[in-house]
């Protein structure tokens, strides 16, 4: 079985964003990594090939950096990877992306199409569900456990208030929740492999994706301040929380 | 004014607290809105949707839940009758069909707005990005233009609408992802989503029997949510679906009591639209109390069974 996994180089959730101008200071991010459910969406395509066989192949929209993220991606157990490469991914919106996608993937036939639930830095979890619809393909998110028979898809996921089971046909899209799997860490000879295997680069420019941004990007501005708080004084831990309780009860009404 | 859709919800023949939302939301927006239900049950909650200022009450009955077939249908009625926006909660379900319908429609959508507002006829959002580390303003340029909205972020209004309810049509054949089965939460406790308080755990609770006399015990006294962090679903204390963060859920409750948690940055992504944040820890120098509206520096086993007999007292239990 031939799977695709959608990777989202994303700025590590630890690392310092700041705002200049109405602008991501992209530049003093100091690391980026795979989107962490688009690492488990990779760790379960990887699984599923290690018992069932096929290939695993791992694409990322992006300029050059990417390319760490799918050296990235090898080390862990992906076969072949995809650079869709443009030097303006920031102009892109979640259709011109899934437009892309879908045209550096043409003439190739993945069964399964994996993808994280929504990316760590702009949690919109909207391209794995807008190329499924584009193609009329099943799609499934926020998947906890996949299991492949032959001729279907069976995929548990969460649902609004509880578990839900999906049987989907395939060609079938399904997004990654957390819980589905741990991510494993790449082996020393991972590593070592990954740095020598070829990244096939397709420039956009060249795959006539039609796009305008149907999302204009207004501007970036540091998160409001929030209002100044106050510890909660008292000579115990007894008369902190009556005074903590009685704030809330008279101060902001909130019980 | 544009002409605004809402996508409303229902859950077990019940109106969902977001489909008031988001029709008060379009409401204020456009100073009228209509509103879709979709679900069993859903022309008997046209009544309850219309207090909110529902126009007319699209009715669709579904025997099941089908995100495939909820987007076709939405879509449909979209392009029929002319709207410009859409408004959809940014719930699980509301994920799963916003996209959905913006590509049938041919157009975006922009998701999971805490603010929004009218640039002439187009909506102009904020949303929180990169964990709440910077905020992003975004405009949609194409039309019908679908947004997403945060449960919880935008005031209910009571304002009545004529509610007159309207069929329509949920087509359930041929889907090419199918629900083969349904299993709900087995809890009584209000939605973490929804509620407007939320009492959530850390690893300061020290252990799984810890959970219930320190968080949910106190939860329930306030009629609250309840959640922990990922290093609590990690340790598996307890459910991962509890887990509040960035890779778990995110809330936006009126009030969030963090209990033992020092405030890592992927738990404050999960919880930083909250409007007000109490937290109880006896670190000091725990990042949790930056941004808190109330801090208790103390030994959270000695500070919340006194705040149970105190919340008792204030509720009359």
């Amino acid at each position: 079985m031939d799977i695709l996994v959608l990777i989202k180089q994303v700025p590590d959730t630890e690392a310092k964003i700041t705002v200049s101008g109405n602008k991501i200071n992209e530049a003093g991010v100091s690391k980026w990594i795979i989107s962490p459910y688009d690492e488990i969406a990779l760790e379960e395509a990887i699984r599923i090939k290690e018992k069932s066989g096929g290939t695993v192949t791992a694409i990322s929209v992006g300029d050059d950096s990417v390319q760490a993220s799918l050296r990235q991606a090898f080390a862990m157990g992906a076969d072949t990877a995809i650079q869709v490469k443009t030097d303006s991914y920031q102009m892109l919106d979640s259709f011109g992306i899934a437009e892309a996608l879908l045209k550096a993937i043409e003439g190739k036939e993945y069964k399964v199409i994996l993808a994280g639930r929504q990316g760590s830095d702009s949690d919109n979890g909207q391209v794995p569900l807008i190329m499924a619809t584009l193609k009329d393909w099943g799609v499934v998110p926020f998947a906890k456990k996949v299991e492949l028979k032959d001729d279907k898809a069976i995929i548990e996921c969460e649902a609004e208030g509880g578990d839900a089971v999906y049987e989907s046909s395939y060609p079938v899209v399904v997004t990654a929740n957390a819980g589905l799997n741990e991510p494993r860490y790449p082996s020393l000879k991972g590593i070592m492999a990954s740095k020598k295997k070829p990244i096939e680069v397709k420039n956009i420019s060249e795959l006539g994706v039609s796009g305008e941004a149907r999302i204009e990007v207004v501007g970036f501005e540091p998160p409001p301040p929030r209002p100044a708080g106050r510890v909660i004084d008292g000579a115990d831990a007894a008369e902190k929380a009556k005074a903590l309780v009685k704030a809330l009860a008279e101060e902001i009404k909130a019980l | 004014m544009p002409k605004i859709l809402a996508v409303g919800e229902i859950g077990g023949g019940q109106l969902k607290k977001a489909s008031r939302e988001v029709t008060s939301v379009g409401k204020k927006l456009a100073g009228s809105v209509d509103t879709v239900l979709i679900g069993s049950g859903a022309a008997g909650c046209a009544a309850e949707v219309a207090k909110h200022g529902a126009g007319v009450v699209y009715a669709g009955e579904a025997a099941e839940y089908s995100g495939e077939a909820y987007a076709k249908a939405i879509a449909a009625l979209v392009k029929d009758k002319g709207y410009e926006i859409v408004l959809v909660p940014h719930s699980w379900t509301g994920r799963d069909i916003s996209s959905r319908i913006a590509t049938h429609l041919g157009s975006a959508v922009i998701s999971d707005a805490t603010e929004i507002s009218l640039d002439g006829d187009k909506v102009k959002i904020k949303k929180p990005v990169y964990s709440g580390k910077a905020y992003v303003e975004l405009k949609c340029k194409a039309t019908p233009q679908v947004v997403t909205i945060r449960p919880n972020s935008q005031p209910i209004a009571e304002e009545a609408g004529a509610g007159s309810v309207e069929n329509i049509t949920v087509d359930l054949s041929g889907l090419k992802a199918k629900q083969v089965s349904y299993s709900a939460q087995a809890t009584n406790r209000v939605s973490v989503t929804e509620a407007d308080i939320v009492v959530s755990g850390g690893r300061g609770i020290k252990g799984p029997e810890n959970f219930g006399p320190m968080i949910e015990e106190m939860a329930d006294l306030m009629g609250a949510g309840v959640g922990a962090t990922r290093a609590v679903v990690d340790a598996g204390w307890v459910d991962h679906t509890l887990q509040i963060g960035q890779t778990g859920q995110t809330v936006s409750p009126n009030l969030y009591i963090a209990v033992g948690i020092s405030g890592a940055i992927q738990h404050m992504a999960g919880m930083g639209s909250s409007k007000y944040i109490v937290a109880i820890n006896k670190d000091a120098d725990a990042p949790i109390f930056k941004v808190s509206t109330f801090g208790v520096v103390d030994d959270l086993f000695n500070v919340v069974p006194v705040m149970k007999e105190e919340l008792k007292t204030h509720y009359g239990k």
